[in-house]
């Protein structure tokens, strides 16, 4: 019997952080919420790299553009929360359809520099933008009312509409990989000649994948900016593009769970660094460990020359791979 | 006399600044084509590179007390070392796999590089004094001219040409461009091709280093000074196309002439316009200004 171990996984993943505000004490609501916020960015991505093989570097102008308008309409139009976040979502497409147009004219490393800089244009016009507050960003972003009378200035309330909006992500993304659309995605991935000469309007496909990938990212970086109460150029840098490459990577490019693994690493990494540089300076006597904390962008780097070099199958790859080797037909995309 | 209600001179000095932009952007996307031709990748490192030249030279200055001429060439060679290191122990394993894995090593590696110098030097960045001899200035009769910027114009083009005639006039450059075309076949003829790999590899990047000792009394010498260069630097490629190494000296120095007209008549598009530029070249031709479809 064929055993989908992403399904087993999916559902024993969900039902975890459906209870997961019963442990509120230990895991902030707030810290999971960001999580996941990431966690479907980086599944937004992956369909992008690990599922039509496009490197794709400016995706933190969706994530970015996204959270400002998000923002914008909400806190400046007086937007309600769900219209706001739609907003967002729109706008990340619309980019999305603008950067894919133009990138999908190149392939490879052409298109992963073609993204980086258009990326690196929408972080300019964020830079001198009025309605996104320059250096200071939009703060104080209320979360508002959920369809009017869900109060999502409460924590657990917010959880869940999140949790829910990750769920729908997510459960989007899984469908789109297992529909004949995602299988010729994957002919794509694998050969593109091949599907160009099976009749398949290669270009068209590529754009729509990008488009798709773009909203989510999109949808991401809005439910983040209502989470956080904040966005910023942060969200538009080009270390959040690298950063969303990171978690795919190092959590498995093209499989299901790899980016939801991989972001959740990244994003507790860089949130429990400091601690652990602490705890290594103090079990090891090398006081310098302790600077571990200032010095996020070294360890990321790091991390990504140790995943390129040794482990480019990813966290749930090398899992998948292992269990693979003991007999179990588990299939990991 | 002005043109379009800017006065000439002010015309002139925007003009001058573009230009020696362009000579950055000419040099830099001249080592990124040199390293592609060869390694097929793309050196995302080249900014830290740049970034590392300076440093080298600032440290040189105020550590060994060594001047800003003996920097020149010692500084490329030093960051060159290490570049060396990094294709031996790093990059040369990749060469099998899609050229996106070098893209993103290479990225890792900057994050390192320029997160060390962070941690080392912090973000406030260190002055460079303008060499001796090249500072002040000379009146041209038309224009003033600060000395050290027509300096950096005329090394760049010097160094961009010497490049240009390496590869493309002397038996060196002939096994390069053979070893671009078809390195199996170049091995079997008895060129060692994994040492000339090595060796483009430490060259592009000393080019880097070059630009960047040049850039020292110019610009802050700061550990984030490559990586925002960099990504526009990928932008003169893009446009440019890899294929030709004129090209790239011609896009890289037009493009900067194109920026410095566009801070004169319309200052809030002089950080996109290179980007612009792009897209509608992307538009128009999507192989590049001189680029050969592959």
């Amino acid at each position: 019997m064929k055993i989908s171990g992403n399904l087993i996984a999916s559902f024993v993943l969900f039902g975890l952080l459906l209870l997961a505000p019963l442990a509120r004490e230990a895991i902030y609501p707030v810290f999971l919420m960001k999580v996941m916020c990431f966690a479907l960015f980086a599944s937004a991505f992956n369909l992008l790299l690990g599922y039509t093989g496009l490197l794709s570097f400016g995706h933190a102008a969706f994530l970015g553009a996204a959270g400002y308008v998000t923002g914008y309409t909400i806190k400046a139009l007086g937007f309600p929360t769900e219209l706001g976040l739609m907003a967002g979502t729109v706008t990340a497409g619309l980019l999305g359809f603008i950067f894919g147009s133009l990138a999908i004219r190149r392939s490879g490393i052409y298109f992963a520099m073609i993204t980086l800089a258009l990326a690196q244009m929408v972080f300019f016009l964020a830079l001198q933008m009025k309605f996104t507050g320059g250096e200071d960003g939009l703060q104080g972003i209320p979360r508002g009312k959920l369809l009017g009378f869900i109060d999502l200035r409460d924590d657990i309330n917010l959880y869940y509409f999140v949790l829910a909006i990750f769920g729908g992500g997510f459960w989007l993304i899984y469908r789109t990989i297992h529909s004949p659309f995602g299988q010729v995605l994957k002919a794509i991935r694998e050969n593109e000649p091949r599907a160009v000469s099976l009749g398949y309007d290669v270009s068209k496909y590529k754009l729509v994948a990008f488009v798709i990938s773009a909203a989510l990212s999109g949808l991401a970086g809005s439910t983040k900016s209502v989470v956080l109460q904040l966005a910023s150029l942060t969200d538009v840098h080009w270390h959040m593009s690298g950063s969303v490459v990171l978690m795919t990577l190092l959590g498995g490019v093209g499989t299901v769970l790899g980016p939801v693994v991989g972001a959740a690493t990244v994003i507790g990494l860089e949130n429990k660094l400091g601690d652990l540089g602490n705890w290594l300076a103090g079990a090891t006597g090398i006081n310098a460990l302790s600077t571990i904390g200032e010095a996020v962008t070294i360890v990321t780097g790091l991390i990504f020359v140790v995943c390129v070099l040794t482990f480019r199958r990813g966290i749930v790859g090398e899992l998948a791979a292992l269990v693979k080797r003991s007999g179990v037909n588990v299939k990991s995309e | 006399m002005e043109i379009f209600g800017v006065p000439l001179n002010a015309l002139y000095a925007q003009l001058l600044l573009g230009l020696m932009n362009g000579s950055f952007y000419a040099i830099l996307s001249l080592g990124l084509a040199v390293i592609f031709g060869m390694l097929n990748i793309i050196n995302f490192t080249h900014g830290a590179q740049y970034m590392m030249g300076a440093f080298v030279a600032w440290v040189l200055l105020s550590r060994f007390g060594v001047n800003y001429w003996l920097a020149l060439v010692l500084s490329p060679l030093i960051v060159a070392a290490v570049g060396i290191v990094i294709e031996r122990t790093m990059l040369k394993r990749l060469y099998h796999l899609d050229h996106l894995y070098g893209l993103l090593l290479t990225f890792g590696l900057a994050l390192v590089i320029e997160g060390l110098f962070r941690v080392q030097y912090g973000i406030s960045g260190e002055a460079y004094p303008v060499p001796e001899a090249l500072t002040g200035g000379t009146d041209l009769g038309f224009m003033f001219l600060p000395n050290y910027r027509g300096w950096v114009v005329v090394a760049s083009l010097v160094v961009c040409f010497a490049t240009w005639y390496i590869i493309e006039r002397t038996k060196l450059g002939s096994y390069l461009r053979a070893g671009t075309e078809n390195p199996k076949l170049l091995q079997a003829f008895g060129i060692n091709v994994p040492l000339m790999i090595t060796l483009t590899y430490g060259f592009g990047v000393a080019l880097a280093a070059f630009a960047g000792v040049l850039a020292a009394p110019i610009f802050q010498v700061n550990p984030l000074m490559g990586s925002n260069l960099i990504i526009v630097v990928f932008a003169v490629v893009v446009i440019g196309g890899m294929g030709s190494i004129l090209g790239s000296i011609v896009t890289g120095l037009g493009l900067g002439l194109v920026e410095a007209l566009t801070r004169v008549y319309y200052p809030e598009a002089s950080a996109v316009v290179i980007f612009v530029i792009m897209a509608v070249v992307l538009l128009l031709r999507p192989a590049g200004l001189f680029g050969r479809e592959s």
